[in-house]
């Protein structure tokens, strides 16, 4: 729910996969899930690596 | 309307009780029979059906460095002058005066049930603190305005001792407690949606019914200077415990978080939690935790030197029904806990 988490100032954000499973996919094969939930992560890391002003969205 | 003329002491700091400036702020409380400085502004605003029965002054560093001690003695000077209003300041910008203004009055109020009011800027520290509990009068930053504050304090204490109903916070001139009350419209909220959206297409002012809560920016961190060294922490919102909720995280309006072990594990085992969260469908998270919590990726990660560590617990609480100053203790507490333990960056997952 990005558009709450800009709201309140969250300053680095990743769009999860819905909010029953922000980094899986209950509808994907183990693998790909795995492969998505991989990705998301690899986004988070990406934003703790970049400088920021104001809430950003990392896509 | 009450005929009895009121009786009103005032409180007032070591400067406007005209004692002396900061080299003064340590006096005690003392009882003054005479009006004195704003006092003496109050007397003829309450004219021929009101007395000022006693000036009560003390050095704001007195009442700040022991607050409990010097409100018990400022109590009892006041109970010795049977007022049937208190008064205190106003305090203006002044941060100490302030607070010892809005502690006065909750104390007053409390052990001897008088109506208490005070003034003060919206700055003023004492504003935030005491204006649920109490009546504190909007006013400005400087004393000029004095003669306005103290009418303003006046009206309204009069008002709360002859137990009349109070319009709104606005029209009465004091800070909004929180407080909701109903009242009759002329018009449908339809018509008023409609009224007030018309007048923002307009560019003309309007008054939102609702009050949105302003949320301050947090200044964001620098980035972690190089990840593959770095202890990585996994916190989430989504309420996932072990089995039996053995902390008993709420279900919604969350008082507290859990700090859970993760050992050296490479993944998170769907028999060993529960998720005590009531505000989404868990099904898919009570299938594999990992899902909410991702474990088996970042010991991947930590495995393959993305990062330097995974922190060995993470931390779980319920993110649904909080409200949100409950929030932001729980986001301040949990921050405390991970620096402590040397944790530099945190990835939040959140339903």
């Amino acid at each position: 729910m990005t558009p709450i988490s800009e709201m309140v100032g969250a300053n680095r954000a990743v769009q999860g996969n819905g909010i029953v499973h922000p980094v899986g996919d209950a509808s994907a094969s183990p693998a790909q899930e795995r492969a998505l939930r991989r990705r998301l992560i690899e986004r988070a890391l990406d934003a703790l690596r970049t400088p920021v002003a104001a809430p950003t969205l990392f896509k | 309307m009450s005929e009895t003329p009121v009786r009103v002491v005032l409180y007032l700091n070591q400067f406007f009780g005209q004692v002396g400036g900061e080299e003064a702020a340590g006096i005690g409380p003392r009882l003054v029979a005479e009006p004195v400085g704003p006092g003496r502004a109050l007397v003829p605003l309450l004219g021929a059906d009101g007395a000022l029965v006693g000036t009560v002054v003390c050095g704001d560093n007195y009442f700040a460095e022991q607050p409990e001690q010097a409100a018990a003695e400022i109590l009892a000077l006041v109970r010795q002058a049977a007022p049937t209003l208190f008064l205190a300041g106003p305090a203006f910008d002044a941060g100490r005066y302030g607070q010892a203004c809005g502690a006065l009055c909750q104390a007053v109020t409390r052990e001897l049930g008088i109506p208490a009011v005070t003034g003060m800027h919206e700055e003023n520290p004492g504003v935030e603190l005491y204006h649920r509990d109490g009546y504190v009068v909007r006013t400005g930053a400087s004393a000029r305005e004095m003669a306005a504050a103290l009418g303003a304090m006046l009206r309204l204490g009069r008002k709360l001792l002859a137990g009349e109903p109070l319009g709104r916070p606005e029209t009465e001139g004091y800070f909004p407690r929180g407080q909701v009350v109903l009242e009759m419209a002329e018009h449908t909220a339809a018509r008023r949606a409609v009224d007030m959206l018309l007048a923002k297409l307009a560019g003309a002012p309007f008054q939102s019914e609702i009050r949105l809560p302003k949320f301050p920016t947090t200044p964001a961190p620098p980035p972690v200077p190089d990840l593959s060294r770095a202890v990585v922490a996994l916190v989430t919102d989504g309420g996932l415990v072990p089995k039996g909720n053995p902390d008993q995280v709420e279900p919604r309006a969350a008082t507290k978080f859990g700090v859970y072990p993760i050992g050296a594990a490479d993944t998170l085992d769907a028999a060993q939690y529960d998720v005590t969260h009531s505000g989404y469908d868990n099904t898919s998270v009570r299938q594999d935790p990992n899902r909410l919590v991702p474990v088996d990726v970042a010991r991947e990660l930590e495995r393959e030197g993305r990062i330097g560590r995974l922190h060995d617990h993470f931390i779980s609480t319920t993110g649904v029904g909080t409200p949100l100053d409950r929030g932001r203790q729980l986001g301040r507490d949990i921050a405390a806990h991970l620096k402590g333990a040397g944790v530099e960056a945190v990835i939040l997952t959140s339903t």
